[in-house]
């Protein structure tokens, strides 16, 4: 046993000790098989007792703090030598930044030295004999608690809170309600939802406009098997709320083989089996726009929410609860596609108002 | 003055060490906090090491986040691209999406501390589950340490939304997507959904308020909250005093181990510095989140892969198992459950692992401290259940995934979101069952080896030709690891009629209550350990000694 455990000196901290410290001491027959062996006796290692082992420990642990002065030295290096946009090769990482390589290594290198070091000195050199601390019961001895808790009887009955109802109870409705001054403070976070979601760029006789040229579209653009992302005409990319209107008004277009279109109504809503549907998956927002020309759906790369455009855009598979909503289109005089109207249903993810 | 004037006498001044000890001493009670904490026991063992992981992981964030905050710019304002990074060069861009590629390409080591930054971000919360997993199945959260285990709790579920806010602030297109979804389950919310969406948002989405927003929560808010946690879990540690396992010496009355002073500190410490290192070589060679891959974000825009940080891989899960059932009441109100069950699921399986201890308290009605660590196997309805939570986990995860599994196994993805719809419900309670016959099983067998001893190799001929085996009898400190531990008693409801033989009324609850004790104690749920007079009663019998 170690020596720590049969120090006569009684313990630092008053208090209980666990109840069932007691039972242990003193009920437990001498014979018992399965009584606590106590702590095995401290095996010395190597270096306890061979100063040449201990002094190779001593010189490993420097060895190791040697080496992280060294690196720390070459981080600054690699910081005033390697320019920032130098790529290098380096195997197996392939082609990466100089810098941030050479940086991260020697500073990575640096930090554990140092905790390699320290580990090694804890380890090899510092005892490592185990000491024994009593534990005590968290929970206070009856007399410390009856103690307290007739001071706080003392202090409530001296506050006279407990006597005098109305200055309770004025004290408690007053602390309950100044809280709603902060309440009434976060109104101006933001503007009430009025009809917001519910329109979007799109008017009658907006232009459809190729969002990778910007040039309106006609009829022939659109060909058999191909998806076209579209924006409305006049919503630039430079517009200072272009990331809201295009958010609700990005739309797609494909073009069916007019008897490959199932649902009549969508049919109709198109130009000659030229389709333009919102392109804002209806589950969360996310653009659904991977498209399988074969089958006519599209796939959402979020949450794999999957589209039959052949069929007025109804969800085939995964989480979106309604159709993609579809724009109204037709021809104006010039040749170009344009909408017959704003969206008859938002775009979008839904909501409680929705309908 | 007294000290002065007790000290032994001594030629000159006290060394400038003491000296400064004492005017500490003076003014802030240094020397009786020294005598309580300097030679402190911390015992020792690999899984002690994983919280420190955690807490190590802490400091490197918020020693990198500072650093991050001298250059990133969290304004929504578009700019055009004017940097060094050639391919975005005259693209549209937030202020902030422009800072991060800033930091990444124009200032030195700016890519090193932000993927310092994120790694260490995600070994935060890897340290922080990998943690609670083995304060869990050791059953260390048990009185008096149940506040301690929900003040860590706490911290998991803030160190989520942290990181959350965190990888969207660089507005790239995958943060951008993330920022999209949240504002989608906002909007799934009843009645309130489009007015906290408003708010949150500052307007329509993405407006220009969220990024300026997240950072507020994000650098400030949440941090600031969990840097006090922390300081509150590093102090009960203190106050209650490590658990330790069952071995030699130890007792639910004593810890033993290295000192504070100096072997725990310099092992601490040095962690620190093995951590820290570590995750800086890793952010040397391992690029994470390369915001300029994809372009900033544009709601009209979207890339395959766009998966959330690990931590978040459940709930993502959990929102691509769910079909797509919508609602519409009568009046023209919408129920949107594809999202609203997921967002009410996510917390709940957080919640069940936050609230647990105060379950098994109130099941066991146990109300003594305990201090040695449970073996897993030593309690197998907690170990099952724990097992069962991890699979849960686990198959939310596999189909938060299910587009990568789905590109790189060639399988169908409908086959495995199914998969994943079917294995919420059926795993678990399979994993359940299989875990808690296994520590049975376990509990047998030490059993087996308590009264019998262990198998020693030596094959022994007996007179009259029949081969044994011989055991060898356990060592004294083997067999105090393997019959140490409290087998508890289930709870009883008590007799059906009182002293008077009136009927007594007894709550249903209770009654649950002393079911679901037996569940955990009860004949069918344990193997009771050898007594000492069974042991006593085999090996006197037996000629092996």
């Amino acid at each position: 046993m170690s020596s720590h455990t049969d120090e006569p000196e009684p313990s630092p901290h008053e208090g209980e000790h666990l109840p069932s410290q007691r039972d242990e001491h003193s009920a437990v027959p001498a014979d018992d098989p399965f009584a606590n062996p106590g702590l095995p006796p401290h095996e010395p290692r190597r270096q306890d007792i061979d100063e040449q082992a201990a002094k190779r420990s001593e010189r490993s642990v420097s060895l190791l703090f040697a080496l992280s002065t060294l690196a720390t030295v070459g981080f600054i290096a690699c910081y005033v030598a390697i320019p920032i946009d130098k790529i290098v090769y380096i195997w197996p990482f392939g082609h990466v930044s100089g810098l941030n390589f050479g940086l991260g290594l020697t500073l990575g290198l640096a930090l554990f030295c140092i905790g390699a070091g320290a580990i090694h000195w804890a380890r090899t050199l510092m005892s490592d004999e185990e000491i024994v601390e009593e534990r005590h019961a968290i929970q206070a001895p009856p007399e410390v608690k009856a103690h307290v808790l007739a001071e706080f009887r003392k202090g409530a009955a001296e506050s006279q809170i407990g006597r005098r109802r109305l200055l309770r109870n004025s004290m408690l409705g007053a602390l309950s309600v100044v809280p709603l001054a902060g309440l009434v403070l976060l109104r101006d976070l933001g503007p009430l939802p009025h009809e917001k979601l519910r329109h979007t760029r799109w008017k009658k006789g907006t232009l459809i406009v190729n969002e990778s040229t910007a040039q309106p579209l006609r009829p022939e653009d659109i060909v058999v098997g191909s998806l076209t992302q579209a924006r409305p005409d006049g919503l630039d990319p430079h517009d200072e709320n272009f990331a809201n209107e295009i958010a609700k008004a990005a739309v797609m277009l494909v073009r069916l083989q007019p008897e490959d279109i199932k649902d009549q109504r969508s049919a109709e809503w198109g130009h000659e089996g030229i389709l333009c549907f919102s392109k804002i998956c209806t589950h969360i927002g996310c653009p659904a726009t991977l498209y399988e020309q074969q089958t006519h759906h599209a796939l959402c790369p979020c949450h794999q929410s999957t589209f039959d455009l052949s069929d007025g855009a109804r969800v085939l598979f995964g989480p979106a609860g309604h159709p993609l909503p579809q724009l109204r289109i037709t021809v104006n005089d010039d040749g170009y596609l344009e909408a017959l109207g704003d969206f008859e249903e938002p775009p979008g993810p839904s909501f409680w108002e929705r309908g | 003055m007294s000290t002065a004037n007790d000290a032994p006498q001594r030629r000159g001044k006290a060394p400038a060490g003491e000296r400064l000890a004492d005017w500490a001493d003076g003014r802030v009670g240094l020397y009786a906090l020294a005598k309580a904490n300097m030679r402190k026991v911390f015992p020792d063992h690999w899984s002690f090491l994983l919280g420190e992981i955690a807490l190590y992981s802490f400091i490197i964030i918020i020693l990198t986040g500072v650093y991050l905050t001298l250059f990133f710019e969290p304004s929504m304002s578009e700019v055009e691209y004017a940097g060094s990074y050639k391919p975005l060069q005259g693209v549209m861009m937030s202020e902030a999406y422009a800072s991060a590629l800033h930091i990444t390409f124009d200032v030195r080591g700016g890519l090193l501390v932000r993927q310092i930054h994120h790694w260490a971000a995600l070994i935060f919360v890897a340290g922080i589950f990998i943690h609670m997993l083995r304060v869990f199945f050791t059953g260390a959260f048990r009185k008096p340490r149940e506040v301690n285990w929900l003040f860590g709790f706490l911290l998991l579920v803030l160190a989520i939304f942290t990181g959350l806010t965190g990888y969207s602030l660089p507005d790239d297109l995958m943060s951008g997507i993330g920022v999209r979804f949240m504002e989608g389950a906002i909007l799934a919310v009843p009645v309130v959904g489009t007015y906290l969406q408003m708010f949150i948002f500052g307007g329509e989405f993405p407006g220009h308020d969220i990024i300026p927003r997240f950072f507020v929560v994000h650098i400030l808010l949440l941090p600031g909250i969990m840097l006090g946690l922390v300081v509150a879990h590093l102090i009960l540690i203190v106050y209650h005093k490590h658990t330790q396992y069952a071995a030699p010496g130890r007792s639910n009355n004593v810890v033993v181990g290295p000192p504070l002073l100096p072997v725990y500190m310099a092992k601490a410490g040095g962690f620190f510095f093995l951590v820290f290192g570590v995750i800086t070589a890793i952010a040397a060679t391992v690029t994470i989140n390369p915001i300029w891959a994809l372009g900033p974000y544009r709601p009209d825009k979207v890339s395959t892969d766009a998966q959330p940080d690990w931590y978040l891989g459940f709930s993502e899960g959990l929102v691509r198992m769910m079909p797509g059932w919508e609602w519409v009441l009568p009046g023209g109100y919408t129920l949107n459950f594809g999202l609203l069950i997921p967002v009410i699921v996510f917390p709940l399986l957080l919640v069940v692992i936050g609230v647990y201890p105060f379950f098994e308290g109130w099941v066991t009605g146990d109300k003594r401290e305990h201090h040695v660590a449970e073996r897993p196997r030593n309690n197998p309805t907690r170990t099952a259940f724990g097992m069962a939570w991890l699979s849960e986990f686990a198959v939310t995860m596999l189909a938060g995934g299910n587009d990568v599994w789905a590109v790189n196994f060639n399988l169908s993805i409908n086959a495995i979101t199914w998969f994943c719809r079917i294995g919420f419900f059926v795993v678990p309670p399979i994993v359940f069952i299989i875990t808690r016959r296994w520590c049975l099983g376990l509990q047998r067998r030490d059993r087996e080896k308590v009264l019998h001893g262990r198998e020693s190799g030596i094959i022994k001929r007996l007179p009259h030709g029949e081969f044994i085996e011989v055991h060898e009898p356990l060592p004294p400190e083997k067999l105090y690891q393997l019959v140490s531990h409290d087998q508890s008693e289930p709870y009883e409801v008590g007799p059906e009629v009182d002293e008077n033989g009136v009927r007594r009324r007894i709550s249903p609850l209770e009654r649950a209550r002393a079911r679901i004790s037996r569940g955990y104690f009860g004949e069918n749920a344990q193997i009771p350990k050898p007594t000492r007079e069974e042991y006593q009663e085999l090996t006197s019998g037996h000629g092996h000694h």
